[in-house]
């Protein structure tokens, strides 16, 4: 005998929240995101502020960083150019257009490769240049940020082409569904986004 | 959240690539600025800082949808947002620690 339970809200809006417990729950989620990128910007700011005016133990500045701006400048167009490709996946899907939306995540998988192969080549020269989170303060602060932002991105490639893959059958018997996962997953990556906004400027730039 | 007619759709696709060439030309803003090196280093950061808020807010009024959210929603992330920034301010705190002892 098997029984199937009917999972409440999960296309419909609560009527408590005004919005299906999905996205709810991915908002819920962002908001302790929040939190933890919190935490670490917190300690940069202390770091940097607290560092010495001068010798080994002083903040470098854009002279000598050994950051390239150039490439990470690219980076933050390429993750602009996948967030529009998500939001148009889901906008596709609104018009009942799988193949165009489809196209879109595929679009969004390849962007985020091409983040992960910059970021590669990035970690590699400075590796080659002997500089590592032990070197110093700013290259602990550089890629504890840097690398918890690509374990996000890495986490919504794996999302995304289960999305593409597998995951994409729901199409067929539950459209309405898919179609707010994707929305779920959109939501996750634009706040991916979101920290590598601020993230570039205030590694890179300043 | 959908759309209640062709016409809508169209002007959703419109703000979607106004918000992209809005975000590229704010990106170029911020390299620009910091790589010119013609303003004070709190002026530099004031300016990446605020351009940064306004890409940020682009992002989560109209990708994110935001700006049509329900209220319960903005209520949560007010709070969060509070935090956010309480969290930022402790290494304030440690500095009147300092100042103290």
């Amino acid at each position: 005998m098997s029984a199937s339970i009917e999972i409440p809200c999960d296309i419909t809006p609560h009527p408590v929240t005004g919005m299906y417990n999905g996205k709810f729950g991915v908002w819920l989620f962002l908001a302790s995101e929040v939190m933890l990128f919190g935490a670490l910007f917190s300690s940069y700011i202390l770091l940097r502020v607290g560092a010495p005016e001068a010798g080994p133990l002083a903040w470098p500045d854009y002279r000598t960083n050994h950051l390239n701006v150039p490439l990470a400048t690219v980076n933050t167009m390429v993750l602009i150019l996948s967030s529009v490709t998500v939001v148009f996946a889901w906008y596709y899907l609104q018009l009942h257009k799988f193949a165009a939306a489809r196209a879109c995540l595929l679009a969004t998988i390849g962007l985020a490769l091409v983040f992960m192969v910059i970021k590669y080549f990035e970690y590699s020269h400075k590796f080659h240049d002997g500089l590592y989170p032990s070197t110093h303060n700013f290259y602990a602060v550089y890629f504890t940020l840097t690398g918890l932002h690509g374990l996000h991105v890495l986490g919504g490639i794996i999302v995304f082409a289960y999305l593409v893959g597998p995951g994409a059958a729901m199409w067929k018997y539950n459209p309405a569904k898919f179609t707010n996962r994707i929305e779920c997953a959109g939501l996750y990556w634009h706040f991916v986004d979101l920290v590598w906004i601020f993230l570039f400027p205030s590694i890179y730039l300043l | 959240m959908s759309f209640a007619t062709p016409e809508d759709a169209r002007k959703h696709r419109n703000i979607y690539l106004a918000v992209l060439v809005a975000l590229a030309v704010l990106t170029g803003v911020t390299v620009l600025v910091a790589q010119m090196h013609f303003l004070s280093t709190p002026m530099a950061v004031a300016v990446a800082l605020l351009v940064a808020c306004i890409k940020g807010g682009l992002v989560a009024s109209f990708f994110m949808h935001l700006i049509s959210e329900k209220t319960t929603l903005y209520g949560i992330l007010v709070i969060c947002v509070v935090f956010f920034f309480v969290l930022l301010l402790l290494p304030l705190a440690t500095e009147f620690t300092n100042v103290s002892t």
